[in-house]
């Protein structure tokens, strides 16, 4: 099996991309809203609920689901499955612009944005955020040294700057040069670096919420939450990957990879399994099934949760016939996907009861355009890269031409 | 799939033995409280509902004046919490006991920062912009603090308020237990000077503690047997005494285990010294050693899309 990344030849201004820049303006201007009249002027937040919408999603399952970095790098990569080398460049490109807008995401919701660097200086070990932090800041640079490759492929013994830049010409080639020859060489530090670094922040994203235990409902509230979201980040990598991979290929047309995804999803019924397995026996042990039928916002939110998210799926994915059908292996994923995201919305959000006050907490139009507006810049941007630089599979067809 | 399937497995046991670990781990965490903190008894037979304390806090720590005064008892009509132009809020509750004459008879509550004995503010905080202090008080500096409001989330009596509507330089607001003037200046906190039936008593909390036992056993009628704040999320420097049931006029019950415990037990289990991060490193290591190996006997290696 061979494969061969190349830049997309397609028009870039299609229909889709221009939805995705109108939502990217209204997102931008809830952005400016919120630094000139502050937080409150475009969210619901308050006292009591302290974190909403952008926690939520733009950051914990932002996260969550550039989960499909590592995961398919510690395949290819560390356990050399080379197979699986075509779904490499498409997960690392979705995790470093994931993690380039949790980044942003954290931007809009911290009060004093410009502080943003102070962890950095003031550190404070007893802190789970501290420890997220610093993983979130230092994956980010080993993502970006990861794509790197990307970018010199691309590059190298090509840079043409124009009028009076083409002085710079020679000593950029230079450095793509070098940066050829000694990226290939510690890039497996860098590759193994992303694996621990992932493996710590997200599970740690679970330990944060156990500062909260009178807080967070106990359907979620288990000492077991950073090996919980330890799981669902791994289980949901794959199902990520073949859910962008679907969109991307079908929106540009290219080859459907099913030869790839197939097999890929193979070992997600176990990973997902285990997930299932270690969530409903915390349940058990910890007796909160009494819960279930109480019929609240919180239990129905769980019961959808796993119901959907995880149970249904892998019912799905236990069919070989099903899962080499491209669209129910999209559906499937999708799901899975969807279930990670609504696991992380729930913690952070949804089960989320101060019992003192008993605040409610729906998000403001504000914040929805704030998070719709960034979700749409990130698909932009893929969409963007995709079109210069070699990370999606070449059709078939012009690889054999 | 085999060698996939084992080394996930591997990876996914290591977290979880260490997870499971940590229930041992959790008997070495020590209170980090100060073994001389200052506090507040609050006797909540004794308030009468004046609001003088609000309007002392209100005064001493140049807050922004109110929408309405503080001789204006109609606010206690309305239930109220701290916010950030206000450290401390009297509230009235009415618990449904009356006195000789059927008048039902109202329970004034004091609110503000309980100054925890471990507090969870500040063991969540990113910076440590937020510590508890030798002398007891917990306390906030704002040239460390980035906005991420994890104190918020954390605190189990939803006190620290938030500037939201300030875009750039936003603070928490709580109350400083009058930091300054009682370290440095030896005064009383404003609120516990003005109060003019010496419901709230400043001295050391272990003293106010004997000394709200005390009053328990000369007057056993006129309070019950508890004193909020002794035991709750493992004590805390404000502490109160109450003739009715806590729960009736606004309290909730707490466990008496400190807030941070569990997860300061688990990161430390998983992350002291790094040895997971360390150990998951060289076992990957190894991993990718062993099938690069492999991959070159077998001939087929190719250079990886990301390498």
């Amino acid at each position: 099996m061979t494969h061969y990344a190349a830049p997309i030849k397609a028009k870039f201004w299609t229909p889709g991309v221009v939805v995705l820049a109108v939502l990217m303006a209204a997102g931008a201007a809830a952005i400016a809203a919120r630094f000139i009249g502050g937080i409150g002027y475009v969210s619901n937040l308050t006292t009591a609920r302290p974190w909403g919408l952008w926690i939520g999603v733009d950051v914990a399952s932002g996260v969550a689901l550039a989960a499909g970095g590592f995961t398919t790098a510690f395949l290819a990569h560390i356990i050399g499955r080379h197979y699986y080398e075509a779904v490499v460049r498409p997960a690392l490109l979705t995790a470093v612009l994931g993690y380039t807008f949790v980044v942003l995401g954290l931007l809009v919701d911290i009060g004093r944005s410009w502080a943003i660097w102070k962890p950095m200086l003031y550190w404070n070990p007893t802190s789970v955020l501290f420890e997220v932090a610093m993983c979130v800041m230092l994956y980010l640079n080993v993502l970006y040294i990861e794509f790197l490759p990307i970018v010199v492929e691309r590059f190298k013994g090509r840079v043409k700057l124009p009028g009076l830049l083409a002085v710079l010409n020679g000593p950029l080639d230079g450095l793509l040069k070098l940066a050829d020859t000694v990226l290939p060489k510690i890039m497996w530090f860098f590759i193994i670096a992303g694996v621990v670094l992932s493996c710590m922040h997200q599970s740690s994203l679970g330990s944060l919420m156990l500062i909260a235990p009178t807080k967070l409902h106990p359907l979620w509230y288990t000492p077991m939450l950073p090996l919980l979201f330890l799981t669902s980040a791994i289980a949901v990598g794959y199902p990520m990957v073949v859910f962008e991979a679907t969109l991307a290929t079908t929106s540009l047309k290219l080859d459907g990879e099913m030869n790839i995804l197939t097999p890929l999803t193979r070992v997600t019924l176990f990973l997902l399994g285990l997930y299932l397995a270690l969530k409903v026996g915390d349940m058990v042990v910890r007796g909160t099934y009494v819960y279930l039928l109480d019929f609240t916002a919180q239990t129905n939110a769980f019961i959808i949760e796993v119901l959907f998210g995880v149970i249904v799926p892998w019912l799905m994915l236990l069919s070989p016939k099903l899962r080499r059908s491209r669209r129910a292996l999209f559906i499937a994923c999708t799901m899975i996907v969807g279930g990670v995201l609504v696991n992380r919305i729930n913690v952070f959000v949804v089960g989320y009861r101060p019992p003192i006050s008993e605040a409610n907490y729906f998000p403001a139009i504000g914040e929805v355009l704030v998070t719709v507006g960034l979700i749409a810049a990130l698909m932009f941007v893929y969409r963007f890269i995709v079109t210069y630089l070699p990370v999606l599979n070449k059709p078939e067809q012009e690889v054999s031409a | 799939m085999g060698l996939n399937r084992r080394n996930f497995f591997k990876l996914v046991t290591a977290a979880g033995a260490a997870v499971a670990g940590s229930d041992g781990a959790a008997h070495a965490w020590q209170s980090r409280a100060p073994s001389d903190s200052v506090g507040c008894l609050v006797d909540l037979t004794r308030c009468i509902g004046c609001r003088k304390c609000e309007e002392a806090c209100n005064r001493v720590n140049r807050l922004p004046p109110p929408d309405r005064a503080f001789e204006d008892l109609t606010l206690l009509d309305k239930k109220r919490r701290p916010d950030e132009r206000t450290y401390t809020v009297v509230n009235r509750h009415v618990s449904g006991e009356i006195d000789a004459r059927d008048q039902l008879v109202p329970t004034f509550v004091k609110l503000q920062c309980m100054h925890c004995q471990d507090p969870a503010c500040a063991s969540a905080c990113i910076v440590g912009a937020l510590t508890k202090k030798e002398n007891g008080t917990v306390h906030y500096d704002v040239s460390k603090c980035i906005g991420c409001r994890y104190c918020m989330v954390a605190c189990p009596f939803e006190i620290p308020a938030y500037e939201y509507h300030d875009p750039i330089t936003p603070r928490v607001m709580k109350c400083t237990f009058c930091y300054e003037r009682v370290h440095s200046e030896n005064k009383l906190p404003g609120c516990a000077e003005i109060c003019p039936v010496e419901a709230i008593t400043f001295g050391r909390r272990s003293d106010l503690i004997d000394a709200a036992r005390q009053r328990i056993k000369k007057n056993p009628g006129r309070y019950i047997d508890h004193v909020y704040g002794e035991k709750e999320v493992g004590g805390t420097s404000w502490i109160y005494l109450s003739g009715v049931s806590f729960e009736r006029v606004g309290f909730n019950a707490l466990p008496e285990t400190p807030i941070p415990r569990l997860a300061e037990s688990i990161q430390h289990a998983l992350f002291s010294y790094l040895w997971s991060p360390i150990v998951l490193f060289g076992m990957l290591g190894g991993v990718m050693w062993a099938s690069k190996d492999k991959r070159d006997r077998s001939g087929n290696g190719k250079k990886g899309g990301g390498q």
